[in-house]
């Protein structure tokens, strides 16, 4: 069939490259792509040019010299004759520390404020909204500081300890001074050892046997744990009964765990004063605290909205429907209203967790060591390598985000409603 | 027939509801104390928020606001607890203007006329773009008054003679505004009047006058790049005709690009020698406090806008490549924290470019802010452009619109007004992320309060200064978001 918008089959002209529109599109993306490369040859050649210039060449071989500095936080062994990549690798791990500990505290924390702004009581509701305002009003930098300025100027010294003017907290356990707070550490009598993954080298990796063990005994009773659920689930289908399970469950947890528990030789080590300062136990420098406290309180608020958001959108018929079913009011929350204000609620949640990460970058401002501070700061600054030292960055947080969305992103595939 | 009845003929007067459900008694009994819970829960904040205003006030209300030092702080106070007020009197202008002169050193001028005038101006530049409240001619008399501060600001007789035709331009244009009504005005223009010039056009020229104002220099250089707009529209109209509104675009583009490139110096030159007129100029580096936050957010917002709307577009595009990059360079931007374009703007901007190229660091700050921004701006224009239902685009195609007019007459128009509401919360996110620069040592409330510190007479001062900073950024922000707010309702057409 022919109509009249058919392109008539003439001869290729030059000036259908424009006008043309079956050939248009190909001229513009052409025509684009030649710009971007053109773009990104003269910056190329520029930088060339610049580093030649300065009498740098371009490479990573500075990753591989001693980093000769020290780095106070850290999650596994380093002294500075290591190398700049093990310095990054620990603040590397200090990022994704202080991320997964702020993402936590920050959830649980906007979650509570979100539903307690919805509350029927004035006051709470109130209080809730002055919180929001004014955590999310503020820049996040501002709150880190503040905040590592109270723990600073308000807690005790050590020497305060000393002198009897302060004493430890909960149960002579945790010790809060203005250096920190030392918590117990957990000690094992007859410890497995570490696995050395890496043997020697820069990423060398020590992973706790102990810790392997619990969390295996661990998983699997909450395995167990699940297969009771599931065979109580059947017997209630099957005779409409519910078999009471619950001491079976907790069991199958707890029994095994703390067997493990008992067999290392579980025991506490605390904080004690020795010299002019706590020894024993885990320090939690004031550095990571604020960071983790001001990133928490900060997305705190802006969770809360998208909490609050989440919940005013499912509609009040479905907690009447619940109501009509005869469910009490938190079975209402749990199996109507939170099933559905979730699928609103995660994909905003995501990209406040990759902010909470993003933000977790201004360790810099309280010399937290984060991978900001290590290879975007005294790597940067001590090997005069900006180039590597700044792609480098951008690589890790970009492989972050990438990650982080990724899983998230299907999660909430998983969770999304299924549309026929 | 006897006049008794059983059935009221009448009704009763309505007895008041019991004293414990009205009032704020019934208030209180509704909202705070229905259950046990909330009574706790309403008992324990009441409890909270005793104490946290019984630590603040007394500190908050401490006479020590004519101190010069914290020690007389100290003595003020003998031993009880309360701010240092004395810091916030000695520096707050330096907190709002950073270094910018004000007339304390010798052989300078007082300038701070010049950033109170652009912040003025940005409010009569945003109105008509914002608010729908305001009348053509009240944006007009604003703008006069805001004229006239400037005129005033300059002094000489000169200047208070402009103030006075200013305030009385200003004076009869605000009369007639309120004395006739919008009805009779509508009569008026219908038989003939004249209207007054939309009041868009000096939001246009806004964005060239505000570099002038505050970086000084020349006025040509600044008329120079504006004329390098009106050219490319000129070249567009003339050409669009003759070749075809692609080719004529790209003709009007390169128009554009060798004026800026090549000729705008040697015009620049010409008029100065013809007519010289500037202001005094001023280094980027004598920016700083709130006036330096204010400035980078609203650059970086102004430009930004444009620029994403163009990679959004490339995002929504049928184009391949087009696309690739713009959702390439969208999440790249979106995927690395700011410090890390901060570290760009302070170390590596300059090896991209040409070997001698040096310019300050607060414009390369201002590029690496503006692409950052760009890239979240892209995302809410998108949002914005998502939300439009396919018929509007499917209208617009059997109307026989070409892309861009399709775009320009109905598609901008609507998902622009859709995303207003997330334009102003990306602006007030990037307002907040400028005190990202104190840490690569630009001068910003927070990198001046710690040169504050440094100060002998200040060493010690924390909580004022903090205080200080956090409780004008809530201003901003919080007035900004409020308005998001407003906005929202009213943009809410009620389709739903």
């Amino acid at each position: 069939m022919t109509t009249t918008t058919d392109p008539h089959q003439g001869q290729f002209r030059l000036s259908m490259l424009l006008y043309d529109s079956r050939y248009r599109s190909m001229t513009i993306q052409i025509i684009a792509l030649i710009g971007f490369l053109l773009l990104l040859g003269w910056i190329f050649s520029n930088t060339a040019q610049n580093l030649t210039d300065l009498g740098k060449e371009p490479s990573f071989r500075f990753m591989g010299e001693p980093a000769g500095y020290d780095i106070n936080q850290r999650l596994l062994e380093y002294s500075n004759q290591d190398t700049h990549l093990r310095a990054a690798l620990i603040g590397l791990l200090n990022t994704l520390l202080v991320a997964a500990l702020g993402c936590i505290t920050a959830t649980v924390l906007g979650v509570i404020i979100g539903v307690l702004r919805l509350s029927p009581n004035w006051i709470i509701s109130r209080l809730s909204a002055v919180y929001v305002e004014m955590f999310r009003n503020v820049p996040v930098l501002l709150w880190i500081v503040f905040i590592m300025a109270i723990l600073i100027e308000t807690l005790p010294s050590p020497s305060a300890f000393r002198k009897g003017e302060a004493s430890l907290s909960l149960w002579d356990s945790v010790a809060v001074t203005n250096r920190g707070i030392y918590i117990p550490e957990p000690l094992f009598t007859n410890t497995l050892g570490n696995l050395h993954l890496f043997g020697n080298s820069s990423l060398r990796f020590d992973v706790s046997l102990d810790l392997i063990a619990i969390l295996a005994v661990f998983i699997g009773g909450l395995l167990t744990s699940g297969l009771i659920k599931r065979r109580a689930d059947h017997t209630q289908e099957a005779t409409g009964t519910r078999p009471t399970t619950w001491y079976w469950r907790l069991g199958v947890v707890v029994i095994p765990t703390s067997i493990v528990l008992v067999l290392l030789g579980l025991h506490w080590g605390y904080p004690e004063l020795k010299g002019f300062n706590f020894k024993g136990g885990t320090h939690l420098r004031n550095s990571l605290i604020a960071l983790w406290l001001a990133l928490s309180v900060y997305t705190a608020a802006f969770i809360a909205e998208i909490v609050r958001a989440g919940i005013l959108a499912i509609s009040k018929g479905q907690s009447e429907a619940a109501g009509a079913l005869g469910l009490r009011s938190n079975r209402t929350m749990s199996l109507v209203i939170l099933p559905q204000a979730l699928r609103v609620i995660i994909p905003p949640l995501i990209s406040n967790y990759l902010n909470l990460t993003k933000n977790s970058s201004l360790a810099i401002a309280v010399g937290y060591m984060d991978i900001t501070g290590t290879l975007g700061g005294i790597t940067m600054n001590q090997t005069g390598r900006e180039l590597e030292t700044v792609l480098l960055l951008m690589l890790v947080y970009l492989a972050i985000s990438l990650t982080i969305s990724s899983v998230m992103n299907w999660y909430n595939e998983s969770v999304k409603l299924k549309e026929r | 027939m006897s006049d008794m009845s059983y059935v009221r003929s009448d009704m009763l007067p309505e007895r008041t509801p019991p004293a414990s459900s009205v009032g704020f008694v019934g208030w209180a009994r509704a909202n705070l104390f229905n259950g046990v819970v909330n009574s706790i829960l309403t008992i324990v904040s009441l409890v909270l928020i005793f104490f946290v205003l019984a630590a603040l006030l007394p500190w908050l209300f401490s006479p020590t606001w004519n101190s010069g030092s914290l020690n007389e702080c100290r003595e003020i106070l003998n031993g009880h607890e309360g701010a240092c007020w004395g810091v916030i009197h000695e520096r707050w202008q330096q907190l709002l203007y950073g270094f910018y002169p004000n007339g304390s050193e010798a052989g300078t001028v007082d300038q701070r006329w010049r950033p109170n005038l652009a912040f003025l101006l940005l409010f009569v530049a945003v109105i008509p773009v914002l608010f729908n409240m305001i009348s053509r001619r009240m944006n007009w008399v604003l703008l006069l008054v805001a004229l006239s501060y400037g005129a005033y600001a300059v002094g000489g007789t000169l200047g208070m003679i402009t103030v006075v035709v200013l305030l009385a331009a200003a004076v009869i244009v605000g009369y007639k505004a309120f004395s006739t009504d919008k009805a009779a005005r509508a009569a008026e223009i219908e038989a003939g009047a004249k209207r007054l010039p939309n009041p868009l056009i000096f939001s246009a020229i806004f964005p060239f006058v505000v570099p002038f104002l505050l970086w000084g220099g020349s006025i040509w250089v600044f008329v120079g790049a504006a004329l390098g707009f009106v050219l490319a529209g000129l070249a567009y109209r003339y050409l669009s005709a003759a070749v075809g509104s692609l080719a004529g675009m790209i003709i009007s583009v390169l128009v554009a690009i060798v004026w800026w490139l090549f000729l705008i110096g040697p015009f620049a030159s010409a008029m100065d020698a013809i007519l010289p007129i500037a202001l005094e100029q001023i280094e980027s580096r004598k920016f700083g406090g709130f006036m330096l936050s204010i400035t980078i957010g609203v650059v970086a917002i102004g430009i930004s806008l444009p620029i994403g709307i163009v990679l959004a577009l490339g995002r929504q595009s049928d184009l391949l490549i087009v696309k690739a990059l713009s959702v390439g360079f969208i999440e790249f931007i979106r995927g690395v924290p700011l410090i890390t374009l901060l570290f760009v703007a302070s170390t590596l901007l300059n090896i991209f470019l040409p070997p001698g190229t040096n310019f300050d660091i607060i414009l390369r700050v201002l590029i690496m802010v503006t692409l950052f921004a760009s890239a979240y701006m892209a995302e809410v224009v998108r949002g914005g452009l998502a939300a439009l239902p396919k018929g509007q685009y499917e209208a617009a195609d059997a109307l026989g619109l070409d892309y861009w007019k399709a775009q320009r007459l109905i598609i901008m128009p609507q998902a622009l007004k859709i995303s207003i509401p997330g334009i102003v919360s990306t602006f007030i996110g990037v307002f907040k992320d400028t005190v990202l620069v104190s840490i690569i040592g630009l001068l910003d409330p927070l990198g001046l309060s710690n040169a504050i510190r440094a100060d002998q007479a200040w060493n010690g001062v924390v909580w004022e200064l903090y205080g200080f900073i956090a409780f004008m950024f809530f201003v901003f922000c919080f007035s900004m978001s409020r308005y998001s707010m407003y906005l929202e309702r009213r943009l809410r057409t009620g389709h739903k």
